[in-house]
């Protein structure tokens, strides 16, 4: 045995702005994303959709289609009779879920549903045919408005539910009317989160390979849930789960809109099990905006109780959610999650809720950037301003006064969660003295006078993320991991979380470089694919580090017993340690490297007791509880009073998301996530007519935030390490996007209250805040 | 089969010859027809930019292009953008910020904040920002892409002097 | 997202081009950036296309007469960065420089600009602010038309089939006595005008003794306005006339504004526009 040089690092990794392993092929053009993909004999799928968001369909002629030359199959409602259900994967008591055909049978109810499918020999060929398919459309009156839906005599969505109620959930902790009863003040407000376009850069696409003699069907699909996707789309074809295979190739974007399973995969799955050939279905931008699920989509009532110095009581809200005509994957779970998270920051002991689910002849919600946090967070910050406005009392101190301490946690909350650790002053405090806070409202005040609309706008936020213990969620909420050391030593991670841009391939590389004290360059991080990677549960919810992480750092635990029990065996000694990547005698100074063991392992001429020969571990990680992510946005604007238009004069983000694996990637996540929620604050919003079309349909028309349009991004971070996991993390994926909203808004009602302006719904366009100033305040 | 029309045309250097319809754009020529992914479609109209590259030396959508269009023309694409494995300055610094997240914006921005500081050695903040306007990212914000591209324009400028 | 199958004729001669387009059956493709993206969406579906790109000589910008000539390919970047047009007319490089983004000035051309008239588009405030004349040419002939008659209403001009545009010309202001500014309030997401007021201004002992104001994204069509010319007498009317320049139009409503607010921006924008002209005067 020879002797190793003993490498102690005189760091980790874990905490270092390491550049992204990613990155490589994705600066060179040289990554693999679902539309890179050729095959021999592909065909190309185009699918006809609805042009109505209310109609039966009187007749369908696809003749003339197929007998177009270089088309190969046109299906069709009827065709696809035998495919199941696209997947509701939500359950709520008396939850009505309307059946959701690959394509329309005999009826549509939305526009852009699917109707008929073309696959031909080439995209070209494919979109010709699909113009000479002859459809009879009986248009029917259709509703876009969840509000307009619930007045009596609505056009019904879904013909056997006139009332188009999909659900109403109630929930309710301590005694919200005694509360109420007893406040000094109640503050009534309603807010609207807009409906949003998720707008992932990547648009969806699938692509389906059946090899008959294996009856073996692959689908790469862009996708955040690569394993359910492969269970529940093997039971819409009825195919058994070990033969179909489901990748995910480089996926560009996802923010929740790819956390499903839509028609197309199933339809594609069908269609090149019909044809045996492989076959191609990539999104176009039109579609993606109206097909793909949108998000939020409230309509939101809130009242908040509280004493008259300024301390919360009580919270209500009536939560009308615009499910759109369909539940996708998660459709009516996403409002539960507002209700949840209600609460905030804030000791509000006594909160009621009540959600009405309500179908409209729109395209589905779902899960988008936050999902359901955002609305909450926007809800209660709001809130916290209006109160604070009745009350005369200073933003930051109202907050501050009703934060929960931090001294009690773990903290029960009146929605039932148990908040992990926090100390919910500090982010804000540091936000607070960056700005230099006193000062700004002295500055406030100076501009004002002048007659500038200067505003300042405070928002701190939790989010309940890292999803999550399986009791709480639909499909399981742990995370798997393999680490494999192969005879070499070199090392791979193989994770069930499925990243798609959040750099785990990255992250999880510098946890198991720690932990084994090897280069980071010798370990790889393999995700995405079902046939090599063990079951796992897919990248949503800020959980890809918060619990695929943990998997990751419990397999390496179990590998490292088991390397020292090779190191033991060779060094001939029962007092031996693992670090830096050596086992180490402690009585003689000899080492063995795990490379050396590595070979013995696989060479396995002797054993140690009870072990089996090779170096593989795999750990399923259950979470104990959620965590809980917090921090504090400030936001300073000011508002041109001839046009109305908002400037960001400057935006201060204190995030704390637990320990932080690599601040480089924290960023970039802290940065998106903002300017997603600037998005929201300021120009997005999906707008359908009065007859359920898309007027937004396009980016011509649906304005995603540009570098010219957002400002500089000043982050900082306090760090409160989570007890639920080993390695301290929350998640961070979400937070910007869930702090910016109200802290924006908030800042604009700062500038334009002097007019007697409370309140503003999203997004602050130029036109709504100049008719306000024109109208002295009064909407 | 449609009828097909021949194009002359120089990618990244070397001379490519291609045969399409007169209705398939630059962008589905490059990826379908010659076979260089690297270039995206975002949008499919003009408004991403991720499928943007540099034709006769000057940025365009490429699927605003027909690529008819592009015969005798000289294109790069993001493949064309580093010199073997030597990465572009530009290229290096999105690296060292880890300006981008899924990536599938970033082949356009490479190439346009390419041709900026081909042309403009110390663009402004604002500059950088105007010249970007047209490339959308969802995943990352614009700071990290925003400071890559000034960090990257230092680093030609120290390699120039 | 695909267009219809067409046929493509890359032309190498004007002469070869105006035959061509002759039975007014062909659409002319002068940059592509809004007839591709129509063709796409199968909402135009020619036959022909004529690909005006390889015809030598209409990609040009010279003096000629006291007038600057802009040749029809001529595309907004090489507008935008001409010391000519910066020197002669540097409200059309201002302009152009407002124009969409770097990509679409890069492709876009001043003739293919004009001739889809997008009453949102940027050049024909500046173009009618520079009392601009199109040269149209055919198989047959020529004819030239001020900008205010060759832009007929939305999408469409006085353009007769078989008919291109060859060229535009401008007037040329010497010695910075002129004044001049385009000013707009851009769409959020697609960057066109929903007002925009193009202006230029001279002075002359105290008083306005020229000025010109052309307003686009207002109305169905780009328009002189000339209330307010006439209102603008001295510096100090600037609030007053630029407060005319929606009087008696009917103006453009839509999801990115409604009437009643794109009339007072182009009031807040024609002031703006004005102002700093009259502050460029040297």
């Amino acid at each position: 045995m020879s002797m190793a040089t003993t490498v102690t690092k005189a760091e980790t990794l874990v905490g270092r702005r390491l550049r992204r392993k990613e990155d490589p092929r994705l600066i060179t053009g040289t990554a693999t994303y679902v539309d890179d993909i050729q095959m021999p004999g592909m065909h190309y799928a185009a699918i006809l959709r609805s042009p109505h968001a209310a109609a039966r369909i009187r007749s369908l002629n696809v003749q003339p289609a197929l007998d177009h030359p270089g088309v190969a199959a046109v299906f069709t409602g009827a065709d696809v009779a035998g495919v199941g259900p696209v997947p509701c994967g939500a359950s709520l008591p008396g939850l009505r879920v309307p059946a959701h055909s690959v394509l329309a049978r005999d009826r549509v109810y939305f526009v852009g549903h699917p109707v008929a499918v073309v696959v031909a020999t080439d995209r070209y060929v494919a979109a010709d045919a699909l113009d000479l398919i002859e459809v009879e459309y009986q248009p029917l009156p259709a509703v876009a408005n969840p509000e307009k839906a619930l007045e009596p005599g609505a056009p019904a969505v879904h013909p056997e539910w006139p009332d188009n109620l999909a659900f109403t959930y109630h929930q309710e902790g301590g005694e919200p009317d005694r509360a109420f009863a007893e406040a000094d003040v109640v503050v009534r407000q309603r807010i609207i989160s807009q409906r949003l376009i998720p707008t992932a850069m990547e648009t969806r696409g699938v692509v389906a390979d059946y090899r008959g003699a294996e009856k073996s069907l692959t689908i790469y699909s862009s996708t955040q849930i690569p394993h359910l996707m492969r269970s529940l789309v093997a039971q819409m074809l009825g195919l058994a789960e070990n033969r179909l295979r489901v990748i995910t190739p480089e996926v560009g974007g996802g923010f929740g809109s790819k956390l499903n399973v839509y028609a197309e995969e199933a339809l594609m799955g069908f269609v090149a099990m019909k044809i045996g050939k492989p076959v191609k279905w990539i999104e176009s931008r039109r579609e993606n905006f109206q097909c793909t699920i949108h998000g939020r989509g409230h309509v939101d009532y809130y009242e908040i109780a509280a004493r008259k110095d300024g301390a919360v009581l009580g919270l209500r809200l009536k939560l009308i959610q615009d499910l759109g005509a369909y539940h996708q994957l998660l459709t009516p779970a996403i409002p539960t999650l507002s209700v949840l998270m209600m609460p905030g920051l804030y000791k509000f002991r006594n909160v009621s809720a009540d959600i009405l689910g309500v179908f409209t002849n729109c395209v589905p919600t779902d899960a988008y950037r936050g999902a359901g946090r955002p609305e909450a967070t926007h809800g209660v910050e709001r809130m916290m301003d209006l109160l604070a406005a009745e009350l005369r009392m200073d933003p930051a101190e109202l907050r501050l006064l009703n934060f929960i301490g931090a001294d009690e946690f773990p903290y029960a909350t009146a929605t039932g969660l148990s908040y992990d650790s926090g100390n919910y002053a500090e982010p804000l405090k540091k936000a607070l003295d960056l700005v230099d806070y006193h000062r700004l409202r002295e500055q406030q005040q100076q501009a004002k006078a002048s007659g500038r609309l200067v505003g300042i706008g405070i928002s701190t936020y939790g989010e309940i993320c890292a999803f999550g213990p399986s009791p709480a969620t639909p499909a399981g909420g742990w995370e798997s991991a393999t680490v494999k050391i192969e005879p070499s030593g070199a090392v791979t991670v193989m994770t069930g979380a499925s990243p798609h841009g959040q750099g785990e391939e990255t992250t999880f590389a510098q946890i198991a470089a720690d932990e084994l004290g090897v280069p980071i360059e010798d370990v790889i991080v393999v995700h995405g694919d079902t046939a090599i990677v063990q079951y796992g549960i897919g990248t949503f919810g800020s959980r890809g580090t918060a619990v695929g992480g943990p998997a990751v750092y419990y397999a390496l635990q179990d590998l490292k017993a088991k390397i020292l029990k090779f190191g033991e065996l060779l060094l001939e000694s029962s007092d031996v340690t693992f670090s830096g990547g050596v086992c180490t005698c402690n009585r003689t100074g000899k080492t063995v490297t795990l490379a050396q063991i590595a070979a013995a392992s696989y060479r396995a001429m002797k054993l140690p007791p009870n072990t089996e020969p090779g170096l593989v571990a795999t750990h399923f990680w259950e979470p104990p509880n959620f965590a809980f992510p917090f921090g504090a946005h400030i936001v300073v604007s000011e508002v041109d009073p001839e046009t109305g238009q908002v400037e960001i004069k400057r935006y201060v983000a204190v995030d704390d998301c637990g320990k932080i694996i690599n601040p480089l990637l924290v960023d970039g996540q802290v940065h998106g996530g903002v300017v997603q929620g600037l998005g929201q604050a300021l120009f997005e919003q999906a707008v359908y007519d009065q007859d359920g079309q898309l007027v937004t349909g396009e980016l011509m028309d649906y304005a995603v935030p540009k570098a010219t349009m957002v400002p500089w991004i000043e982050s900082d971070h306090t760090t409160t390490p989570s007890p639920v996991n080993p390695l301290g993390v929350k998640g961070v994926g979400e937070a910007g996007t869930i702090g910016c909203s109200p802290a924006v808004v908030n800042s604009v009602v700062d500038a334009l209250g002097h007019l007697g302006v409370r309140h503003l719904d999203m997004p602050l366009t130029p036109e709504k805040l100049w008719k306000l100033i024109q109208a002295g305040g009064q909407a | 089969m449609h009828r097909k029309v021949p194009v002359q045309t120089t990618i990244n250097g070397e001379p490519v010859e291609f045969l399409c319809e007169p209705r398939q754009s630059l962008l589905e020529c490059l990826r379908d027809v010659i076979g260089l992914t690297g270039t995206k479609e975002g949008c499919n109209d003009g408004n991403c930019g991720a499928c943007t590259v540099l034709m006769d030396g000057r940025i365009v959508n490429s699927c605003l292009v027909l690529g008819v269009e592009a015969q005798g023309a000289q294109i790069t694409t993001v493949e064309g953008i580093a010199r073997g494995n030597q990465l572009h300055p530009v290229q290096q610094a999105f690296l060292q910020n880890a300006a981008l997240q899924c990536g599938f914006c970033t082949p356009g921005f490479i190439v346009a904040a390419k041709a900026l500081l081909d042309q403009e050695p110390a663009p402004s903040e604002e500059r950088i920002r105007l010249w970007l306007a047209n490339n959308l990212c969802r995943c990352t914000g614009y700071d990290k892409i925003v400071r890559a591209v000034e960090q990257a324009a230092q680093e030609l400028r120290e390699v120039k002097a | 997202m695909i267009p219809q199958e067409f046929e493509y004729s890359a032309p190498t001669s004007l002469e070869e081009a105006l035959h061509l387009i002759s039975d007014g059956s062909a659409k002319v493709l002068a940059g592509g950036l809004s007839l591709i993206p129509l063709m796409k969406l199968r909402l135009a579906a020619p036959g022909h296309v004529v690909d005006l790109g390889r015809v030598p000589g209409l990609s040009y910008i010279r003096e000629e007469g006291g007038k600057l000539h802009i040749g029809a390919m001529t595309t907004h970047y090489q507008i935008e960065s001409s010391a000519l047009v910066h020197s002669r007319c540097p409200l059309l490089a201002e302009t152009a420089a407002h124009i969409g983004d770097v990509q679409v000035r890069n492709a876009g051309t001043i003739g293919g600009s004009v001739a889809h008239a997008d009453p949102a588009a940027d050049y024909p405030a500046a173009l009618l602010a520079l009392d601009a004349q199109v040269r149209l040419v055919t198989a047959s002939g020529e004819r030239t038309l001020p900008i205010q008659d060759f832009l007929v209403d939305t999408l469409t001009t006085a353009l007769e089939p078989g008919e291109l545009v060859a060229e535009v010309i401008v007037d040329v202001d010497v010695d910075g006595a002129t004044g001049f500014c385009y000013q707009k309030m851009a769409h959020a997401a697609s960057g066109f005008a929903i007002v925009g007021a193009a202006v230029r201004v001279r002075r002359s002992n105290g008083r306005v003794s020229f000025s010109r104001v052309g307003i686009t994204g207002l109305a169905p069509k780009a328009f002189r306005a000339t209330g307010v010319e006439s209102l603008l007498q001295t510096p100090d009317d600037v609030a007053s006339a630029a407060g005319a320049v929606a009087d008696g139009i009917e103006a453009n409503s839509d999801l990115a504004a409604s009437a009643e607010y794109r009339c007072q921006m182009a009031r807040v924008y024609t002031a703006r526009a004005l102002r700093q002209a009259l502050a460029r005067i040297a």
